[in-house]
This record gives C-alpha cells, sequence and structure tokens, in this order.
C-alpha cells in the first residue's frame, strides 16, 4: 500500500517536471509581440454554481465585461464532477491553448490526494493568485462557549460535532488539525455547502463550524453566531464595526488563543500547461487591473478576504509548499487515497 | 400592519417602468429556458447574472427572479405536450399532462398547467409577505433527520403508485437507487460505481436520465406506431382557457393542499421537485377513483404544477431570510446577491427594505404577468401539435440531445441521453413503470446523504429519528402513508379494495 503511493507521488512529480520543462522549451517567437484573446475564453469552474469559487469566477467575468479590459468575452463554464478533477482534467488536456482559464481552490490539492486521480497544480499554468480565504471558528451565540479554552476544553470532555462542507476537503483538514492541537474528538458531518452549514449551526443541529466569512457573517450580525477565532497568522482586514460591538479585527487569531493551527485557502487562477510567456503575462495582467476595480475590492471587503496576490516564481514555490503541507495533513489524517 | 405598508412601498419600487420592461422581459426569457430541457433556471440565470452588474440590485434581482418564474411556468410545456420534461420538477406533469395531450385536450392541460402554476406560487408569496419571519425560524428546525424525514415521506406517498406488479415498481425504484450512488459520495469523498471512467465521475445526471426515458423512448414508440402524432386534431382558441378556468374552482381543496405541500417542501428546504412528486402522490391517494390518474386527470396536472410553483417560490424565502438556497436556482441567485453587495441572512430584510419589499412585490407582479404572457401564447404553443410528426420528431430529437449536452456541457451525456432512451422502451415494453426509477433518482442520493449525516451525528443510533416532536412526527406520518394501502384493507374491505394496489 506504501509503495504504491509513493509510486503515484513519484508519477506526480515525473508530469510536472515535464509541464514545467515544456514552456521553457517553447519557441518564444510570439512572446516578443503582446499576445491577446483571439477567440471567447473559457473559463473553468471545478465546483458548483453558487458556490464561493463560482461567485469570483462570475465576479472576474462581470467586470471584464463591465470595465472592457478584453475585447473577447468570457464563459464561465462549471465542471465539479468527482470533487472538481472534471474541470481540472480538462484544463490539463487542453495543452497549449491559451484561451482556458480554471480557477481553483483547495481541491487543487486535496481531490488528487483524496481520490487518486491523478493530476496537481504542476500540470497546469500558474497565472496568479487572487486571494486567499479565511476560516473562522464559529459557535452559536447561545452556547456557553466565549473562547477558544472554553471550547477546548468542551471538546475534550466529550465528543463535539463539527459540520463542514464536502468530506477530505479543507472544512474536515482543519478539523483533523484541531483535533492534533487539542487532542480532543471531534464528530465531523459533511454537509452540500458553506451557507447550510451555518444554518444547522444557528439552529444548534451541530456544535461548530469552520466557516469562511462570507458565509456566516450574516448570522453573526444577527446575533445568532459567535466567531472564536480566525485561522490566520494575522487578524482579518477591515475597519469598522460588523456587528455592533466587534469588526473583523477584533476576532483573536487561534494561534494567540493558544491553538496553534493555520490554514488558508487558496483562490488562484491557471491557465492550460504549455501556453507561452506572453500569454501568461497577458493573463497576469489582465487579472491585476481586475484586481484594482472597485467591484473586486468590495468583493474583497464582504468577505474579508486575505487579499495577498502572489505571480510567478513566488506563486509557485507557495503552490510546492502547500502542496506538501496539504499531504501532510491529509496523511496524518488518513484521507488519502489507496489505503490510509 | 407593517408587511401591508412595507409591501405598498415595494409595489412602488417593482412598478417602475423599467423594473416592468425588465420582469417581462424576464418571462419570455424565462419560458424558453423552461421549454428546452437542460437548459435549466439555474443555468440561464448564472448566464446571464454577470449582465447584471451594471443594474441596480433590485431591478437585478427583479429580472433574474423572473426568469426563474418564466422557467417555472414553461417546464410544464414540453412535459404536456411531448412528453419531455423541461425541467425537473415537471416529470410528475408528464404522467396526466401527456395522455390529455395525446386525447387532443392539451390546450386545456396547459391552461390547467399555467394556473395551478400561479395560484401555487401566489398562494407561497402571500405566505412570504405575512409569515417570513415565523417561517424563518421553522426552517431552522431542520437538522438531517428532519430532512431524512421528509425525503421519506415522499417516497411513502408516491409508493404504491405504480399499476401493475408492485415487484416491477420495487425494481424500477432500485435500479434508480443504484444509479443515484454513481460519482462522488458527499460524505465519504470516495467515488463510487464510476469504474475508472472520467465521464461518470460527475455522476448520472437526473435531466438526462429523464431527457430519455420520457422524451426519446416516447418518439421510439411513436415511430413503431408509424409515426402517427395523437393529439394531432386537436382545435385550440382561447375559449378552451376559459372552459377550462370554469373548470378549475372544483379543485380548490387539491390546489390549497398542494400549496401546502409545495411550500413546506420549498422552505425546508427540499425543493420543487420532492414537492411535485409528494404532491400528485398524495392527489392520488385521496382520489376516490385512483386508476384514473395517468391517464390525463387534470388533477394529475394541477396537484404537481401548484406544488412546484409554490415551493419554487417559497425556496427563495430561506434564501433571502437564512442564506440557504432552497433550490439550484435559488442557489446562483444568492451568488448574485453577494455580488451586488447585499448580504442574504436574517439581516436582509432588516437593512434592506427596499430590495426585499421590492422583489417581493415583483413576485405578485411577475406571476401575473408571467401567467398573462404564457396564456396568451397557449394557442401557439399547443398549433405546434398539428406540425407532422415525421418533421416534429427530428426536431424533438434535436433540442433532447441539445438539452442533455447543456446540463452539464458534457457529449457523454448525449451518450447516455440515448442509451436511456433505449432503456425506457425496453422498460416499457415490458411494464416496468418509469416513475419509480425517476423518484429514487432524483431523491436517492439527498436522501442516503441526510440518513447518514444523521446516523453521524447520533453515532449510529437509529432513536434519532424520533428524538423530537418534529422528525417524530414526519416518521410517523410517512409510515402510515405507507402502510395506507394495507391498513385500509384491513379496516374497510368493502370500500374498493381493487384501488390499493
Amino acid at each position: 500500500m506504501m509503495l504504491r503511493r509513493r509510486q503515484l507521488a513519484a508519477m506526480g512529480a515525473g508530469l510536472g517536471v515535464a509541464a514545467l520543462a515544456t514552456p521553457a522549451l517553447a519557441p518564444s517567437a510570439l512572446a516578443q509581440a503582446a499576445w491577446q484573446p483571439q477567440r471567447p475564453v473559457q473559463f473553468l469552474v471545478p465546483a458548483g454554481t453558487g458556490g464561493g469559487a463560482d461567485q469570483m469566477a462570475r465576479v472576474i467575468q462581470g467586470i471584464v465585461s463591465k470595465h472592457s479590459l478584453m475585447r473577447q468575452p468570457i464563459m464561465v463554464v462549471n465542471k465539479a464532477g468527482g470533487a472538481g478533477a472534471e474541470g481540472f482534467l480538462e484544463a490539463r488536456n487542453s495543452r497549449g491553448n491559451p484561451h482556458v482559464l480554471i480557477i481553483s481552490l483547495s481541491n487543487l490539492f486535496t481531490t488528487p490526494m483524496s481520490t487518486g486521480i491523478p493530476f496537481s497544480w504542476r500540470d497546469l499554468t500558474p497565472i496568479r493568485m487572487m486571494a486567499l480565504d479565511e476560516f473562522v471558528l464559529w459557535v452559536n451565540a447561545e452556547s456557553p462557549w466565549q473562547n477558544v479554552a472554553q471550547f477546548v476544553e468542551a471538546a475534550r470532555a466529550g465528543r463535539l460535532r463539527m459540520g463542514g462542507t464536502g468530506s477530505r476537503q479543507e472544512d474536515q483538514i482543519i478539523t483533523v488539525a484541531l483535533q492534533r492541537a487539542t487532542g480532543a474528538t471531534f464528530t465531523y458531518v459533511p454537509f452540500r455547502g458553506g451557507g447550510e452549514v451555518a444554518t444547522q449551526l444557528v439552529g444548534r443541529h451541530i456544535d461548530s463550524t469552520v466557516n469562511n466569512p462570507i458565509e456566516a457573517v450574516t448570522h453573526w450580525r444577527a446575533g445568532t453566531l459567535r466567531p472564536l477565532c480566525v485561522f490566520d497568522s494575522r487578524r482579518l482586514p477591515g475597519e469598522g464595526r460588523v456587528t455592533e460591538s466587534m469588526g473583523w479585527q477584533d476576532i483573536p487569531t487561534c494561534k494567540e488563543s493558544g491553538l496553534d493551527v493555520e490554514y488558508l485557502m487558496l483562490r488562484g487562477i491557471f491557465g492550460a500547461p504549455g501556453i507561452t510567456p506572453a500569454q501568461t503575462a497577458f493573463w497576469v495582467n489582465l487579472l491585476e487591473r481586475v484586481s484594482e476595480t472597485p467591484e473586486w475590492r468590495e468583493l474583497m471587503a464582504q468577505g474579508a478576504f486575505n487579499t495577498t496576490s502572489l505571480t510567478g516564481a513566488p506563486f509557485a514555490e507557495w503552490l510546492t509548499r502547500e502542496e506538501e503541507r496539504h499531504r501532510t495533513l491529509m496523511r496524518e489524517a488518513g484521507f488519502l487515497a489507496a489505503g490510509g | 400592519m407593517e408587511e401591508i405598508q412595507l409591501l405598498g412601498h415595494g409595489f412602488a419600487v417593482a412598478l417602475q417602468w423599467e423594473n416592468l420592461l425588465l420582469m417581462v422581459a424576464g418571462i419570455v426569457l424565462g419560458v424558453l429556458i423552461g421549454v428546452l430541457p437542460g437548459l435549466g433556471g439555474a443555468n440561464g440565470i448564472a448566464i446571464l447574472l454577470p449582465l447584471t452588474f451594471t443594474l441596480p440590485p433590485v431591478s437585478a434581482i427583479i429580472l433574474l427572479s423572473c426568469i426563474y418564474w418564466g422557467a417555472l411556468f414553461g417546464g410544464a410545456i414540453t412535459s404536456i405536450l411531448f412528453n419531455i420534461p423541461g425541467e425537473p420538477w415537471s416529470v410528475a406533469t408528464t404522467f396526466d399532462g401527456y395522455p390529455m395531450a395525446q386525447q387532443g385536450r392539451a390546450g386545456e392541460a396547459l391552461t390547467a398547467a399555467f394556473t395551478s402554476s400561479f395560484v401555487g406560487a401566489f398562494i407561497a408569496v402571500v405566505m412570504i409577505t405575512f409569515l417570513a419571519p415565523l417561517v424563518a425560524q421553522f426552517a431552522l428546525q431542520f437538522g438531517p433527520p428532519e430532512f431524512f424525514a421528509v425525503m421519506f415521506l415522499s417516497f411513502a406517498c408516491f409508493i404504491g403508485l405504480a399499476r401493475g406488479s408492485p415487484l416491477k415498481a420495487l425494481a424500477a425504484m432500485m435500479f434508480g437507487f443504484l444509479l443515484a450512488g454513481v460519482g462522488m459520495d458527499g460524505v465519504t469523498g470516495q467515488l463510487r460505481m464510476t469504474f475508472g471512467s472520467m465521464e461518470l465521475m460527475r455522476g448520472i445526471d437526473f435531466l438526462v436520465v429523464v431527457i430519455g426515458l420520457f422524451g426519446l423512448s416516447e418518439i421510439f414508440q411513436s415511430i413503431e406506431e408509424g409515426l402517427r402524432f395523437k393529439g394531432a386534431k386537436a382545435r385550440i382558441t382561447l375559449g378552451t382557457v376559459l372552459r377550462t378556468w370554469a373548470e378549475l374552482p372544483r379543485h380548490w381543496a387539491l390546489f390549497i393542499r398542494s400549496s401546502l405541500i409545495g411550500c413546506w417542501m420549498g422552505i425546508t428546504p427540499a425543493g420543487a421537485t420532492p414537492a411535485s412528486f409528494m404532491s400528485y402522490g398524495v392527489a392520488r391517494r385521496m382520489a376516490k377513483d385512483k386508476d384514473s390518474f395517468g391517464r390525463g386527470r387534470m388533477e394529475g396536472v394541477v396537484a404537481p404544477e401548484t406544488a412546484a410553483h409554490a415551493a419554487g417560490t417559497s425556496a427563495l424565502l430561506p434564501m433571502l431570510s437564512l442564506g440557504v438556497p432552497g433550490s439550484p436556482t435559488a442557489a446562483v441567485l444568492l451568488g448574485g446577491l453577494i455580488m451586488w453587495g447585499l448580504q442574504p441572512g436574517p439581516m436582509l430584510f432588516v437593512e434592506q427594505k427596499d430590495f426585499v419589499w421590492g422583489l417581493i412585490a415583483s413576485m405578485y407582479l411577475g406571476n401575473i404577468v408571467g401567467l398573462i404572457i404564457v396564456l396568451a401564447a397557449v394557442p401557439w404553443f399547443a398549433a405546434i401539435l398539428r406540425v407532422p410528426f415525421s418533421i416534429i420528431a427530428a426536431i424533438i430529437l434535436m433540442v433532447c440531445a441539445i438539452g442533455a449536452y447543456t446540463v452539464n456541457s458534457a457529449e457523454f451525456d448525449v451518450v447516455l441521453m440515448l442509451i436511456f432512451g433505449v432503456i425506457g422502451y425496453v422498460m416499457k415494453k415490458l411494464d416496468y413503470p418509469l416513475a419509480p426509477l425517476v423518484l429514487a433518482l432524483v431523491l436517492g442520493d439527498r436522501t442516503e446523504e441526510s440518513f447518514r449525516q444523521s446516523l453521524l451525528l447520533s453515532e449510529g443510533s437509529l432513536a434519532v429519528f424520533f428524538s423530537n416532536w418534529l422528525v417524530g412526527g414526519i416518521m410517523t406520518l410517512g409510515l402510515v402513508m405507507l402502510f395506507y394501502p394495507t391498513l385500509s384493507k384491513l379496516w374497510a374491505p368493502r370500500v374498493s379494495p381493487a384501488g390499493a394496489a
């Protein structure tokens, strides 16, 4: 079992080297002239309609057409099958096609690991990290837990029920990390979407969640949910108050509350493998301009996103690091495909 | 009352001429989207969503929600005329709607369907207007065990509905469950029954199967019968509409019952599709001559359409007040809200009164506009039936293929549709009922998911399904419905023993 997994990882690495090598070898005649899309662009979303990635893709589509940032239209296509594998494989198979983009969430790392479907970010051309999505530990406002310490104590005393989106994905990974950090055991219950998870917590069918800020903010403001801490190294951005007495920056980080767990989710854009540097440059530039529009800033503020953005080599380094971290987390949780 | 005043203000917003114009445009677009199988309301709205960036939020939601109403209306058209459900929630409409069309009563069936849709929606909007906060509280009571209980009740209402051999019905249902299991398992995140195929990873889409099972197999059968199209002699005028209306008030109890089922399922949120099936099942249960269902009874059209539209409308309530979409279309609208800078959820009603009440007012107006538009078009829709079958069959085939492709933009789905066309034809020849298969396929994975979620929460104890009055009540009702045929036989052996088969 162990061996098979290693072989798979080796295979993935091999593919990755090939993918990295190709653009370097490609003739750079086109690279000199500024490149522009010649036909409509297909923007793949490896998730269903209505989710966070889908929203972001459609916001980008809307911004590009509203501000006329590009002559050709963008078409958003959802390819959610196999926890997003369908979308990633389609992008991978569009080698050299500059008219294909894909937005990614954490399933870029988790889906190949948990299903064994062989693909990785190395099969794609990283274009730009648009933002990182934050995670917050939420409990019901009527629960007795006012801070992380009380929550952890309760979790150690008896099994608490943690709700989250999907299985073997980011929410469950955070839950596993929580278990490791505290020694407590949670019953993880997967649901279909963040909104559903938040509502289940409001209805007290579960004890806690790790919802994204945007998924739970309205319940926080209505006084039905309470944030305990944010899984980031620094506090959330955003001046001013969200509720009557608190703002995003008033939520402590988990680390400063004595819970050493950090997790951020990638919201990044990738191109098909083997596209030229000029084509990559065009997309980097376009997305740069998207992120300068008021609509984009509004979205960032609403969701209290971590607005870190990366391109080029630093982005690739970040991806390498995160992939390794996910593999470690998933291995420890026993979520890797082909045995555990 | 405060609501009346707020609603009046909402009407002032919705009645601005540009909003009215958007309303008409939305309805017409929606009807077209509903008519084309596969291009469902969710897809249609998702495509148009970025265009609404430049509109004020209230106009944008009026446009998009009117597309939604339009799609709800439009779904019935192809179900009745060609036995091809344009939308998942109009599957149950085919059971009696299509036989009516075959008997030359297409106009009647369409009028009944549209009017029922309107009534269902209207009752749901009235409920949203006056009971929104209360209803939102009720929706919060629904955790996984309650959700499973609702699904169980849907199945219980529908079981025994098929005529003929109960074993064949059971086999068809199990086949449906099997198909529902293909793809990603939401609870463990594992792939099931995909046999290493990329194409099977996304699961077997309900619409693709239904287009094949109902639409294609119908065409195959018509070809076998010598290209005759049975509804061809129907002559339809606006007089048909008036005559049907004169008949409809007789079914007032059915309207109320179906609307209640619809509202409930919309809020829970289970959605319009289970609502339509449950309502059809209950209508048949309550009828005196059960066997006439499925052979062209108007009640068989009224019940599912009323419930589907009531559910579709009330599904917007949990979206607005809790941020939980009650249907796939509502999920896309939810994304829209966030894009326009609005936070769906409990605070929306407090902070965005213009928006919320403008939307609610547009629900009233949109449905009235919608009813007028689709009714005026009934003669035209029905006129399609006078086109020779040899021509229309080719067009239907093409529309089916496009529809199957559009669901997931996948060519494989077109092949799948053809395969299910043949399966449907064979099943009809061998007298296997299609309805249980469809029901199991459409509700199967949600049912399984909520069952397993419940057991996770209870750490394996089945007692969770009787742990409070709500879930226990629904489960008990389900059990009664399930064993009703047997029980009624025991208690009253002399009253129509044949009907309980």
